[in-house]
């Protein structure tokens, strides 16, 4: 719940000290603020959409959970900034954000209900009325709608003013209770694939959402065993350190254990999730890549997609049967199409040596677009495929074992990625890591203690451009066909997004972030493009409650805690200047 | 290299003492792009495909491109100037408001506005773009950039991006995601002859409209005492603050500045192009950014300096520099010159053609 207190903090410090007059005022604001949001999300569409989904069977569906969870915040927070005063007050206040929530769905119903919206407003259809008002018609169905909305939001209030343990219990049991439904199609899929499991699966699951008892069963498991835990914990935590093994033992034990998990994981999960695994994998791989551009030497790389596409496209090149002009493997063409990615990465690093953040930013953007337009183009068709690609890449093979599905795949790209891993991490504490560390910095400060930027800074751009060219590499022979239309921009600004989400500089922070920014997406995949709304919304939430990242790095957490708040931007690039919550 | 004269012998030899392998290498690179450049050039105008008729036809296509890239240049570097930071959800900005105004547009072409009164009706659609725009501009920077105004820069480039994004999306969901067409307003239909040359109405419109707007907010930043207050938070937010001036209100305002300008550049760009779509902010977005850096970023004229010049490049590079060496469909790589443009300047200008010297100090 820590991101409810920071909230909490945040909007504090916005909106003064509540117990002065106008404390009214702060339930009124998030109470409107609730109702503008879920007016929004009716009217694009998610609502409906999402009408069609159940959380559980033919009680909740999602589409009022999302209303339920916009509405109940509010209701949260009116609640608990105004927990000081009673109960009393406090209940008042979580009411009175439900009551301004539920005006402003009133006047789109109101307002639907007189004018076509829909010659502007594409989603404003009448089954989005129809399911506002549970099919009821305006008056009663609105007023049916009010009173879920206001019940929600006076629930959520109650709920923030628990003590913290069942508080906590209860949200962690609704959160289960909701995601367990949510991902449905997902976790019975997963549940068939393990033959005993998918008794579970029938157990929990009906066709079309959660069985009432599999929903409570949730509920009564997680919600139970979060309160245990806070009544426990401690005691064995404490406990667990004076054991005698467990300081020695506990690291190789835990390192061992993930190891043999990952290495599981494929036969595990089966077929789908092992293969949005690999997708994470290659973004891991990309973003440990950037990490080191960016994370660790502080240069903005916006066309890191670049790098990507010369590995792809120099293993497509070599080993294409279509293309017919080398033939190698798989294992001799990696090697070469690394080191295609190091050339160009000097090659490109030369002319911006002496450019800075946002100059830096937008030259290797303009690189990463001449790369892609190049390969896109008629003139290079011969050579490049043009706009249809390059295709019939031969997988990559060991003996006679091939790499064919994703559960194969999965464990090429591991190893990548714990290659990268590994000489990143190796990189990081060494004599060079420490260079770009100095670099990104503070850079003159870094060359007059005598540290040479053209060597160290074209070192980084080389040693970036390696892992993404390796990633690529691996992309082309994972699909047997490349096209130049997937190497946008947007792949530079997702896994830029994954390292500083993840926690710059940090590398398993950056395959945090890349679980996140990749992982998720595609498992919501069924969501269609709210995934992308929601991915932008989530893009800017975690940067305000979050701006260090998910896993921030231990020097960027100590400068956090010796820097005094509010010290003013200061005029240098580094991206290190901490976090300001 | 390319006829730069050399003030005096001092100067050389200042220049001979920094020379570096990683400068020189720059210089031959930047040297190659230039001879081939030029020997492109000479070698299509060798050829004579084109008549001066076209070349015309070009230039005055790319400025008015040009025109558009500097409106929304205008606002990037605007907010960079004050912020420090990329907008990038600029695009999605311009987006919005033609995205908007076009239900306007459709609705006062069905019912004959556009036809009996042209004047109040392309009044009255700039007008909703320009203030959508605007809200859309305020919006952003009150819920995305506001709480951020102290943290780390990389930190609002990413808020700025997933802005971007949950801006395409959510008028993807508010409007539909189909391609909407532009009504056709008769009276931008047509040219003028100019003795041999003919200049289309609407390409006339569209560098009149931009230059007027642009000089309209210029002189507003440059004469009013609003426009010099943005200017001293530009220059010094701390001291601006310590004069009495309300720093939010500036930005704020600079944002309002940069919408009108996007929401009406995004009027003229739909008039250009005859269709607006959800994702259409994207690619002028990074088109107008490379504008604006090419110009020097933070620097209002050199926004539309660095606009026209991308503009026409846009237009006239890909015939002028590929042709001649019979590159198969050079159109193509129009983008790419861009870029490769962008390039070529901060190689050998690293501060835009207008910049000041803050590339490597304060960038």
């Amino acid at each position: 719940m820590t991101t409810v207190t920071t909230l909490r903090a945040r909007f504090g410090a916005a909106t003064g000290n509540p117990f002065s007059g106008g404390a009214w005022r702060i339930p009124v604001r998030y109470g409107a603020v609730a109702g503008v949001t879920a007016v929004f999300v009716s009217l694009i569409g998610m609502v409906e959409a999402f009408s069609r989904r159940e959380v559980i069977e033919t009680a909740v569906s999602m589409d009022q959970v999302l209303l339920l969870v916009i509405t109940g915040t509010a209701g949260y927070l009116a609640a608990s900034r105004f927990a000081a005063r009673g109960i009393g007050k406090s209940v008042i206040a979580a009411t009175l954000s439900g009551v301004i929530a539920t005006l402003f769905l009133l006047a789109l119903l109101v307002l639907g209900d007189r004018i076509n919206l829909r010659q502007v407003l594409l989603n404003a259809s009448p089954s989005l009325y129809l399911e506002l008002t549970f099919g009821k018609g305006l008056g009663t169905g609105a007023g049916l709608l009010a009173l879920q909305i206001i019940a929600g939001a006076v629930g959520s209030g109650l709920i923030a003013l628990l003590p913290p343990a069942p508080r906590r219990a209860l949200l962690i049991g609704l959160t289960v209770v909701a995601g367990m439904g949510i991902l449905h199609d997902l976790m019975s899929l997963t549940f068939q694939n393990w033959g005993p499991l998918s008794v579970l699966d029938t157990w929990l699951y009906s066709s079309t959402g959660l069985k009432v008892r599999g929903a409570s069963a949730l509920f009564l498991i997680f919600g139970g065993w979060s309160l245990l835990w806070a009544m426990k914990g401690p005691q064995i935590r404490e406990r667990s350190k004076t054991l005698p093994l467990a300081r020695s033992a506990a690291r190789p034990v835990a390192l061992l254990a993930a190891l043999v998990l990952l290495a599981a994981l494929p036969q595990i999960l089966g077929l789908f999730l092992s293969e949005v695994l690999v997708l994470v994998g290659l973004a891991a791989l990309m973003a440990l890549g950037l990490n080191i551009v960016v994370g660790m030497a502080g240069l903005l790389d916006l066309g890191y997609v670049a790098f990507f596409a010369i590995g792809a496209y120099t293993m497509a090149i070599l080993t294409s049967s279509e293309l017919a002009f080398f033939g190698f493997n798989f294992w001799a063409a990696l090697p070469l199409a690394i080191l295609a990615g190091v050339v160009t990465g000097v090659l490109l690093g030369v002319p911006v040596l002496r450019m800075r953040g946002d100059y830096l930013a937008i030259v290797t953007l303009g690189f990463g677009e001449i790369v892609r337009l190049l390969v896109l183009s008629d003139a290079l068709r011969p050579w490049l495929g043009g706009a249809q690609g390059i295709g019939r890449i031969p997988r990559p093979e060991i003996g006679s074992f091939e790499f064919v599905s994703s559960q194969q795949v999965y464990y090429l790209v591991l190893g990548g990625c714990v290659f990268a891993a590994f000489i990143s991490w190796r990189l990081k504490g060494s004599r060079l890591g420490r260079a770009w560390l100095a670099i990104r910095e503070d850079e003159d400060v870094a060359a007059a203690m005598g540290i040479n930027r053209v060597y160290f800074k074209l070192l980084a751009f080389a040693a970036g451009a390696a892992f993404a060219a390796m990633s690529g590499a691996i992309a082309a022979s994972r699909l047997g066909i490349i096209y130049p239309h997937s190497f946008s921009l947007l792949i530079s600004i997702n896994v830029l997004a994954i390292v500083i989400i993840g926690g710059m500089g940090n590398i398993p922070g950056v395959v945090i972030g890349a679980f996140a920014l990749v992982g998720l997406p595609e498992i919501l995949r069924e969501f269609g493009d709210f995934r992308w709304l929601v991915y932008g919304a989530a893009l800017v939430g975690m940067m305000l409650l979050r701006p260090a990242g998910l896993w921030p790095e231990a020097i960027r957490k100590r400068e956090l805690t010796a820097r005094p708040a509010g010290v003013p931007e200061t005029p240098s690039t580094s991206p290190s200047a901490g976090d300001t919550s | 290299m390319t006829g730069r004269p050399a003030t005096s012998l001092a100067a050389i030899r200042r220049w001979s003492a920094r020379i570096n392998v990683a400068d020189l290498l720059m210089w031959i690179v930047g040297g190659a792009i230039l001879i081939f450049i030029v020997a492109g050039s000479i070698a299509t105008l060798r050829l004579g495909i084109y008549s001066f008729r076209q070349w015309v036809d070009f230039i005055v296509f790319g400025l008015a491109q040009g025109g558009v890239y500097a409106l929304i240049a205008l606002g990037y570097t605007m907010v960079y100037g004050t912020l420090r930071m990329i907008n990038f959800a600029h695009g999605e900005v311009f987006m919005s408001g033609a995205y908007t105004a076009y239900f306007l547009a459709f609705t006062l072409a069905q019912n004959g506005w556009i036809e009996r009164y042209p004047v109040i009706s392309l009044a009255m659609i700039f007008a909703v773009s320009m203030g959508t725009s605007a809200l859309v501009a305020v919006l952003v920077e009150r819920i995305a950039y506001r709480p951020l105004r102290n943290a780390p820069r990389l930190v609002a480039l990413i808020t700025a991006i997933g802005a971007s994004f949950f801006l395409q999306y959510a008028f993807r969901g508010l409007y539909g995601s189909g391609f909407k067409a532009y009504p056709r307003m008769s009276f931008l239909e047509g040219s003028w002859s100019l003795g041999d040359f003919r200049i289309l109405h609407l390409q006339v419109v569209v560098i009149v409209a931009a230059a007027l707007m642009m000089a309209v907010l210029y002189l507003f930043i440059q004469k009013t005492k609003t426009g010099k207050a943005i200017r001293a938070v530009s220059e010094d937010k701390a001291a601006a603050a310590l004069m009495g001036i309300s720093v939010d209100r500036m930005i704020v305002i600079t944002f309002v500045i940069g919408g009108l300008a996007a929401g009406f550049a995004g009027v003229l760009f739909a008039l250009m192009f005859k269709q607006v779509h959800f994702f259409m902010g994207f690619i002028p977005g990074i088109k107008a950014f490379t504008a604006a850096v090419l110009g020097g970023i933070g620097n209002i004229p050199g926004a539309m300096i660095g606009g026209a010049f991308l503009g026409i490049f846009e237009s006239l590079g890909p015939i002028l520099f590929l042709d001649g060496f019979g590159i198969k469909a050079p159109y193509q790589l129009k983008d790419a010159i861009a870029f490769a443009m962008l390039v070529l300047v901060l190689i050998f200008r690293p501060t835009g053609v207008l910049g000041e010297r803050l590339v490597q100090k304060k960038a």
